[in-house]
């Protein structure tokens, strides 16, 4: 078993992640006592708007004192601008930690992902993690930023008012605080329930994204087959699905804000009810009855948000789990610190192997090989015989499970990561082009790259067709840009391997696309490069097994024969089997493998 | 992809580089044009339920006044039920407000749920149409227009731009609905309860409107800002992580690193932008009605304490006004929403006004046993009227033939075999299949007579069983092994882990390109079809199974018509007939072993290849 991507120091607890987070809040200290503060002081002041009021109607109001009023009046006043100032005071300054918070994350995900190993990568769609540095964090964001803020806010201002109203009027005050608890319970249900569905709806509509996707890159297929009928039919069905689930949704959800809405009218009749009784056999004056419609009416919102809240607090919690799951991967190859001094690029493979985890075959099993410096050695082998596995694990993509790859007598897995792959280079058969300049792809970002080695580059992999495109170096290629020919592409690539003038250039199949003509030119100029750098050639065809100096047969996860190209068609069925397109072979020698 | 007629100057140091992007912005006249095609699309739309709309309206007026009326019995309860209970005359009318309190609640949360449910259900059904109406349009649309608009457009069409649709249905129309009426309804709730307060209480809303205007168009801005951004860190994200072999073997993490940092902090900013826009509006909201609340506690103790007004107006006013300035948080929300689902409206309905090219007949032609003779006739084509592919073409493939095309790139090979499939309509002159115009026949008679298989090979995620019977859908399991078998893929088949029940993944990545190409073939075979089109279909093919698949070949063919274009001239061999082309037009025609004999084009191309191969 490869060490690949263990996941270490999984919190015992769950809830652990949430807390775990807490560094990033660390700057902003100063700040979140300050959003503490304004909050707190904030529910006293909503509190003790509703106080005035009753003071309205019982002093001047019965007593008519109008200089009383007066005073009232600005007291209200004063503290309704109060207020107002508070919460702005609080969402200001909450603006820098719970961005900082969430952008900071990001960075150091982002970061940590492109640390961990080709294995993890293989494993994990690039949906899932996105899902984890978009949604996650904002769920995140929005739990440090306002859900823990009301979560204590709320409890506080319902144990401060129900105190007053005990202190009012106890039955009144009672009652009120009884009925906070089913509602609390029953709105936390409804948002559990409804963050289910919600999720159930994102999940179906990316099925149905998925989908989409597939029908309109495989137009061409779904068209030569006049398949539309039947494509329709199976999109369709996954539409009526969301259909289906988003009216459920619809039908919780109208239930759910019904019920906020109702509860207040509810409480409201039931104050009425009982304060007026109250009022009628002189236990309660009428201005405090008026506070008490505001103040239960005050309360409304932070009962029925409570159990939104929570539920909000398990969603990040959730949230934060996933999260540090992936933080918490390590990556499985790390550099040494080893440097070579002058490479030349003396490659040797002793006694590899390298199986999958959970396989049961391994798929290379005690390779040797050796490559001397300036030396071209082209790997032929059947469809699944372990070809690029092999090249992948020259720059460490992977690592074997074993024996050791060693570059002039060092292991590299004791040279630090950077110096390794400034030594090897590889053009992979399926070039991954991203959505940039042409310049940009070429360099990958790397400033010390002269105009003069870019052209020379372009040249070794014939792909003057950048200067004709409409910005030239600079026009945007990749998924969000012009869209270029598997060939075109494939050139890139080559290319881009070039460039960097490494010591060990790998090249895996990467002139599949090409036409004749083009081909026969991009080995003319290769020939030039390789004679510089010690080279790895993965080929089916005879025209590139040429470039090679000599060819290694490999064959069921092991190298069967080494030679040169034409001892080896005159002395080796299995590689003439290969690689001569006239060869008369019977059947069976050339079924599939 | 479009060329610009005006270059604009490349930003130096961008990494991004310059794309033509502004092919999406348009002028004011086709926008205006735009905006009438998107409401005759929402017109259309929302016909079908208008029904169920005038009920709609209906039930949410009953609903906002059970509502509105609550306040104003508490009001009739303090002032007409609390003073015959001081005066010791029970409370009897205080109970009758108290239970039409409760039923006006009960009636409003009826009418309510009604309502969400209702308007769910239209939204819903809507969303279903549009994407059922889209996704089928985009199907019928001809390739020649997918060519141009893209498949990273046409999934935003059918996902993002439907989502903001739902976005807009699902919440900002119920939300814009109740907010305007609750603000009618409360404000002539309050002038009826008592003039001179209701005066003093309104003072504020012009005020309050102008603010909630600020709030929308700065909104909108920043809005959309953040939308840009937050898309741009999700394509450098998902770029970088599918491309991480290519990142990691070329040591790009620090740059990839600094420019996630710059998009981050980029969506950051935007998002600052959009947090203090809040919280300046929201405490702004808050202010105004905290003032106004003073206002009115202070002039109506005033009036109160002048026997102008009663103790129950004052409650009421405070209730009412509780639920006056909420609202406006709602209608803000909403015209973002608004925003995008027009925008999203627009394209929709453009794209549903594209018409097919290529387009199907009125009155098809039946071709009950297609043999497969296919006839060129004076046949002309061009993308681009000046520089025309194919000048004028005149060929016959006798059914059952098998012809290689051979000849150097852009010499029309492509075109000629994407117009015997009816992907692109001639220019002029006309293409025949057994003496039939492709113009006369329907779509399912034509793809079941002639299949093309080209170098892409494009699988959809599923089993291997799934695609081969892409071929043909009603085909029995021993059909689809007969025809893996034929083809050669029956072998690999077997030894995957599941057989022919093996997912093979997300475009078929699972499997290697040459087994893709593979099961591409069963397809096609399977589809059996009279005329079979190979486009480049063997050049991703290591040696044996190219070997293998034009073994297969031999068999297939025997009985069909067959037009192979190859670069590689192993699979011309096979051929009966080949024609070199050149410029559009063909430069030699004749059997394989004449060609090769003769010294023309041919001969030379088969003396290149024999070299390449040594």
């Amino acid at each position: 078993m490869p060490p690949d991507t263990r996941a270490l120091r999984r919190p015992l607890l769950k809830n652990n992640s949430l807390w775990r987070l807490r560094p990033y809040l660390r700057p902003y200290v100063v700040r979140l006592v300050l959003i503490w503060l304004a909050a707190m002081v904030g529910i006293g002041a909503s509190i003790a708007l509703p106080l005035v009021g009753e003071q309205v109607v019982d002093g001047p109001v019965r007593d008519g004192d109008g200089g009383a009023l007066l005073l009232l009046g600005s007291i209200a006043l004063g503290l309704g601008v109060l207020e107002a100032l508070l919460i702005f005071l609080r969402r200001w300054s909450q603006i820098k930690p719970v961005l900082g918070l969430e952008t900071a994350i990001r960075d150091d995900v982002y970061a940590h992902l492109q640390r961990l190993p080709m294995s993890f990568h293989g494993d994990w769609q690039s949906g899932q993690m996105l899902s984890r540095i978009t949604t996650d964090l904002s769920t995140i964001r929005r739990f440090t930023g306002f859900g823990m803020l009301f979560l204590v806010m709320n409890i506080l201002q319902l144990i401060v008012v129900t105190a007053l109203l005990l202190s009012k009027h106890w039955p009144l005050g009672l009652l009120v605080a009884a009925s906070a608890v089913p509602i609390v319970m029953l709105s936390m249900r409804f948002e559990k329930r409804y963050i289910k569905i919600s999720r159930q709806v994102q999940d179906e509509q990316g099925d149905l994204g998925t989908f989409v996707e597939e029908s309109a890159i495989g137009i061409r297929t779904i068209k030569a087959f006049g398949r539309r009928r039947h494509v329709y039919e199976s999109f369709d069905k996954a539409a009526v699905k969301v259909y289906d689930t988003s009216m459920d949704k619809v039908r919780l959800s109208a239930r759910f804000f019904t019920f906020l809405e109702v509860i207040p009218n509810f409480t409201l009749a039931l104050v009425l009810l009982v304060g007026a009784l109250a009022v009628g056999q002189g236990q309660l004056t009428l201005g405090a009855l008026f506070a008490f419609t505001t103040l239960v009416l005050q309360l409304v919102w932070p009962i029925a948000s409570l159990g939104y809240i929570l539920a909000m607090a398990q969603e990040a919690m959730t949230s934060a789990d996933r999260v540090m799951e992936v933080m918490d991967m390590v990556p499985a190859i790390t550099g040494g610190t080893g440097r070579i001094e002058r490479p030349r690029g003396h490659l040797r493979f002793e006694g590899v192997g390298f199986r999958f985890p959970g396989a049961d075959r391994p798929v290379l099993h005690d390779v040797w090989l050796e490559v001397r410096p300036g030396e071209t050695v082209a790997v032929v082998g059947a469809t699944g015989a372990g070809k690029t596995t092999l090249t992948a694990l020259v720059p460490r993509l992977i690592d074997p499970t074993a024996g050791r790859v060693t570059i002039d007598g060092h292991d590299v897995r004791d040279l630090a990561l950077p110096e390794l792959r400034s030594v090897v280079a590889t053009a992979f058969e399926e070039p991954t082009l991203f959505s940039m300049s042409v310049r940009e792809n070429l360099t990958l970002g790397r400033q010390d790259t002269t105009e003069e080695e870019l052209a020379g580059a372009i040249r070794t992999a014939q792909a003057m067709f950048v200067y004709d495109l409409p910005w030239g170096l600079d026009t945007r290629i990749g998924e969000q840009g012009l869209s270029l020919s598997g060939g075109q592409r494939q050139r890139l690539a080559l290319a881009r391997a070039v460039l960097s003038k490494p010591k060990i250039l790998v090249l895996d199949d990467t002139l599949s696309a090409l036409d004749v003509e083009t081909e026969a030119l991009v080995e003319k100029a290769l020939r030039e490069v390789l004679r510089e750098a010690t080279g790895i050639v993965v080929a089916h065809r005879a025209s590139t097994v040429l470039l090679a100096d000599r060819v290694a047969l490999l064959a069921d996860g092991a190298i069967t024969h080494v030679g040169r190209h034409q001892d080896l068609l005159n002395e080796v069925p299995a590689y003439r089997a290969l690689l001569a397109q006239d060869a008369d072979l019977d059947p069976s020698e050339g079924a599939l493998r | 992809m479009t060329t610009p007629t005006t270059t604009p100057t490349p930003s130096t140091g961008s990494w991004r580089g310059v794309a033509s992007e502004d092919q999406d912005e348009l002028s004011d006249k086709v926008s205006g044009l735009l905006r009438v095609r998107s409401r005759r699309l929402l017109g259309d739309l929302l016909t079908p339920h208008r029904k169920a709309i005038a009920l709609l309206t209906a039930v949410i007026v009953v609903s906002n006044a059970a509502g509105l009326a609550i306040p104003y019995l508490v009001k009739v309860g303090i002032d007409e039920g609390i003073p015959p209970m001081l005066r010791g005359t029970g409370p009897g009318t205080l109970l009758t407000v108290v239970g039409v309190i409760l039923a006006a609640a009960v009636t409003q949360a009826l009418t309510r749920q009604a309502f969400l449910t209702m308007s769910g259900r239209i939204g819903q059904d809507i969303l279903l149409e549009l994407r059922r109406r889209v996704f089928d349009h985009f199907q019928r649309l001809s390739l020649s227009f997918h060519e141009k608009y893209t498949s990273g457009r046409v999934i935003s069409r059918l996902t993002s731009d439907i989502e903001a649709i739902a976005e807009l249905l699902n919440s900002g129309f119920d939300g814009l609905v109740t907010a305007v009426l609750t603000m009618f309804g409360t404000a002539a709730l309050l002038l009826v309860l008592d003039v001179h307060l209701g005066l003093v209480a309104l003072i504020p809303l012009p005020l309050l409107l102008l603010f909630t205007r600020w709030f929308r168009r700065q909104s909108a801005i920043v809005y959309r800002r953040t939308r840009e951004t937050v898309a741009l860190v999700i394509v450098h994200f998902v770029e970088s992580m599918t491309g991480i072999r290519a990142v990691q073997a070329f040591r790009r993490e620090p740059r990839n690193q600094e420019i996630f940092k710059e998009l981050n902090d980029d969506y950051r900013d935007a998002n600052v932008r959009a947090m203090k826009l809040i919280a300046i509006f929201m405490p702004g909201i808050k202010l105004i009605g905290n003032v106004t609340v003073a206002g009115v506690l202070f002039y109506g103790g005033w009036l109160a304490f002048h026997g102008e007004v009663t103790v129950g107006v004052l409650t009421a006013f405070l209730l009412y006004l509780r639920g006056f300035y909420e609202p406006m948080q709602e209608i803000s929300q909403f015209y973002n929403t608004l925003q995008s689902a027009s925008a999203a409206l627009e394209k929709l309905s453009g794209v549903l006004e594209e018409e097919p090219v290529v387009p199907e007949p009125r009155e098809p032609t039946p071709l009950p046993a297609p043999r497969g003779t296919v006839r060129f006739e004076g046949v002309r084509f061009a993308y681009v009227e000046e520089m025309p592919i194919l000048p004028g073409l005149d060929l016959t493939i006798p059914a059952g033939q098998s012809v290689a095309l051979v000849g150097s790139t852009g010499a029309g090979k492509t075109t000629l075999a994407k117009l015997i499939t009816r992907f692109y309509d001639p220019t002029a002159g006309r293409v025949l299949l057994d003496g039939v115009d492709l113009r006369s026949l329907d779509e399912a008679t034509l793809r079941a007579a002639v299949v093309m298989v080209t170098q892409e090979n494009f699988l959809f995620s599923g089993t291997v069983m799934d695609n081969i019977t892409f071929g043909r859908p009603d085909a029995t399991e021993r059909e689809v092994r007969e025809a893996a078998r034929a083809i050669g893929a029956h072998e690999f088949i077997s030894v995957l882990p599941d057989g022919y029940r093996t997912e093979v993944g997300k475009r078929g990545g699972r499997i290697s390109a040459g087994q893709r190409q593979l099961v591409a073939f069963a397809r096609a075979f399977l589809a059996d079809p009279a005329v079979l089109i190979l486009d480049e279909a063997t050049s991703s093919l290591d040696v044996p199974s190219e070997r293998l698949v034009q073994r297969a070949l031999r068999t297939i063919l025997s009985d069909r018509t067959a037009l192979i274009i190859a670069h590689r001239l192993s699979t011309v061999e096979i051929a009966d007939r080949v024609l070199v082309m050149e410029r559009g037009e063909i430069v030699e025609d004749g059997p394989p072993g004449d060609l090769i004999t003769a010294s023309g084009r041919f001969a030379d191309l088969h003396q290149a290849w024999q070299d390449s191969l040594s």
